[in-house]
């Protein structure tokens, strides 16, 4: 019961907290959306895979494919 | 081996990198500093209960609020590039940094979010003491966050407490305290956040003075100029307590890139510190990257007290690091000529260890590990053909080096004058000040961006201090992915700064007694 009371109270602090904001907060709110979406949604899916982790399914594989790049570049 | 490499993808894949982390670092000096700054306001405000101490407090939380906001997570982009374009990097520097990162992701998110709520819903909702703990908080979590990548970074510089396993290809922390506690890794700290505090200070102060040229708000300038400069004087010479440490690390751990900073082609004995200098466009040595001096004003033996705290110490300059010397304490340096022939014996150690594995030859395997072992100290000079190869870029390096120092010493003067105008009570009056005063805001930028270019650019062709260069770091991927992003960050990254900008200026013109946020 404490428990609740005080993650209601924290709940409410957080309500009232993003409730009574002025136009600034929103405005970089909005910002941050925007941003997180781009980053997230559009880079990291589309433009930037984890190139060794796509390419191979085990750590094995991806360090020998290091030790390769490493001992016998190749443009 | 260089001939292996595409350059256009490692330039591009440089490029790119360096416009995310150069605007990624436009907004975080000014939260490590600001929130200090805050910090020390609302203290007096909870010490004095005076409310225009509050009033105040709000105010350049609001400025802060903004900035952290606008600036937050685009460092993330830099982990995504490690991931795609920097995978033979990421495998290779192994849990070295992956540590240091992860504990970096947790303070920051534990500590930032959890008490950046109280800092800006707070007021009236919690105790002033309370409040007060959070925004210190807020200040120190943002301040270990940087820590961490700091550390991890000065690891790159100067690797230390990690070993090399042949079977993973990946590098081992074999002791944490010695790559947190790294001189190099604790004056790059030290140096980075003192700069960071120098450069919100002028922000304050620049700021501040805009209001006192308009004659608005003048008290609430008044009040926060004295802030900023005591706090920007003790930041500022502490920044070059710091730098000078970090100078006289960099002359024994890389003592290329100290020669770089100064232009020094031929080391001497009581060497002269180059205050300023002009370089030519053409060179006479034969060598495009060692531009002779048009002009240089010299101040004898001041590089060598600088470097070795004795004004006769002999300092290397590029061709003694490339021919090989003996420093002051008596250790020889092998030529670079003798790196590369180490290196190519580590490389092919490691091939011959791996082939070796597979044909399950013990015997073949164990000689190569000991020749890789013995010769892994200089395994990244393996690649190199022309021991000048491995000179960073002078020109740039050096200009960075001067501009960070220079105004530097700028920003040390006014902040004694900022302090000297309030006491005579003639800031007001003092027009061509705060003009400059607001003109320094840019001019911290620069040298801050400047200081990041020293200690980047001066440490090519090493993205792992000798063990790994930058050629070799990059992923084998599609140029035009690189390119196209290349564009994509900088429009991103543009529009994020102007937004910045223009709600910033919009809460400026408003100021202070339009009640904060």
């Amino acid at each position: 019961m404490k428990l609740l009371l005080t993650l209601k109270k924290i709940g409410m602090f957080y309500y009232e907290g993003f409730a009574g904001q002025k136009s600034w907060s929103r405005q970089v709110w909005l910002i941050i959306i925007l941003k997180l979406f781009i980053m997230f949604f559009v880079l990291k899916l589309f433009f930037f895979p984890n190139f060794l982790k796509t390419k191979y399914t085990n750590d094995k594989d991806r360090g020998d494919y290091v030790i390769e790049q490493l001992t016998n570049p190749k443009k | 081996m260089i001939e292996n490499f595409d350059m256009s993808l490692v330039d591009w894949s440089r490029a790119q990198f360096a416009l995310t982390a150069m605007y990624h670092w436009i907004f975080v000096p000014l939260t490590l500093g600001l929130a200090f700054i805050i910090a020390i306001m609302e203290t007096i405000y909870v010490k004095t209960g005076n409310p225009e101490w509050k009033k105040i407090t709000k105010f350049w939380m609001t400025l802060f609020g903004i900035n952290f906001a606008i600036g937050v997570a685009t460092g993330i982009i830099l982990e995504f590039e490690f991931g795609t374009n920097w995978s033979n990097y990421s495998w290779f520097v192994g849990d070295i940094f992956g540590a240091p990162l992860a504990v970096e992701g947790i303070m920051a998110f534990f500590m930032e979010s959890t008490f950046i709520a109280v800092m800006f819903f707070g007021w009236n909702k919690v105790s002033k003491k309370f409040h007060l703990i959070s925004t210190w908080l807020v200040a120190v979590g943002s301040n270990l966050s940087a820590l961490w990548i700091l550390v991890a970074n000065g690891w790159m510089q100067n690797p230390v407490g990690m070993k090399f396993n042949p079977d993973t290809a990946r590098n081992e922390m074999v002791n944490f305290w010695d790559v947190l506690f790294s001189p190099t890794a604790v004056n790059k700290f030290l140096h980075t956040i003192s700069s960071a505090y120098t450069l919100a200070a002028i922000f304050v102060i620049g700021v501040s003075a805009w209001y006192l040229l308009k004659k608005l708000n003048v008290p609430f300038a008044k009040k926060s100029i004295v802030v900023a400069a005591v706090f920007g004087l003790i930041t500022s010479l502490f920044t070059v307590m710091t730098g000078d440490n970090s100078a006289r690390e960099i002359v024994r751990d890389q003592p290329m890139k100290f020669a770089a900073m100064e232009g020094l082609y031929d080391g001497s004995k009581g060497a002269g510190l180059v205050a300023f200098g002009i370089m030519s466009s053409t060179s006479e040595n034969g060598n495009d990257n060692m531009k002779d001096f048009n002009f240089k004003l010299e101040i004898p033996n001041l590089l060598s007290y600088m470097a070795y705290m004795d004004g006769d110490a002999f300092v290397p300059g590029v061709n003694d690091v490339i021919n090989g010397f003996t420093d002051n304490d008596g250790v020889v340096h092998p030529s670079v000529r003798t790196k590369i022939e180490m290196g190519r014996k580590a490389i092919h150690a490691l091939k011959t260890y791996k082939k070796a594995q597979k044909d399950k030859d013990v015997n073949l395997a164990q000689t190569s590990l000991d020749e890789l072992n013995e010769n892994f100290k200089y395994f990244g000079y393996g690649y190199f053909d022309d021991p000048y190869n491995t000179v960073p870029p002078i020109s740039i390096t050096f200009y960075s080096f001067h501009i960070m120092v220079g105004l530097g010493m700028w920003f040390l003067l006014l902040f004694t004058l900022a302090l000297l105008f309030v006491y005579k009570e003639s800031i007001v009056s003092n027009k061509w000040f705060l003009r400059a005063a607001i003109w320094s805001i840019p001019l911290a930028y620069v040298a801050s961006q400047s200081g990041w270019i020293v200690a980047e650019m001066g440490r090519q062709p090493w993205v792992i201090q000798d063990l790994m260069p930058t050629l070799t770091a990059v992923s084998n991927i599609d140029i035009t992915s690189v390119q196209i992003t290349f564009f994509l960050f900088l429009t991103i990254f543009t529009g994020l700064l102007i937004a910045e900008i223009k709600i910033m200026l919009k809460q400026i013109k408003l100021g202070p007694n339009h009640g904060g946020h």
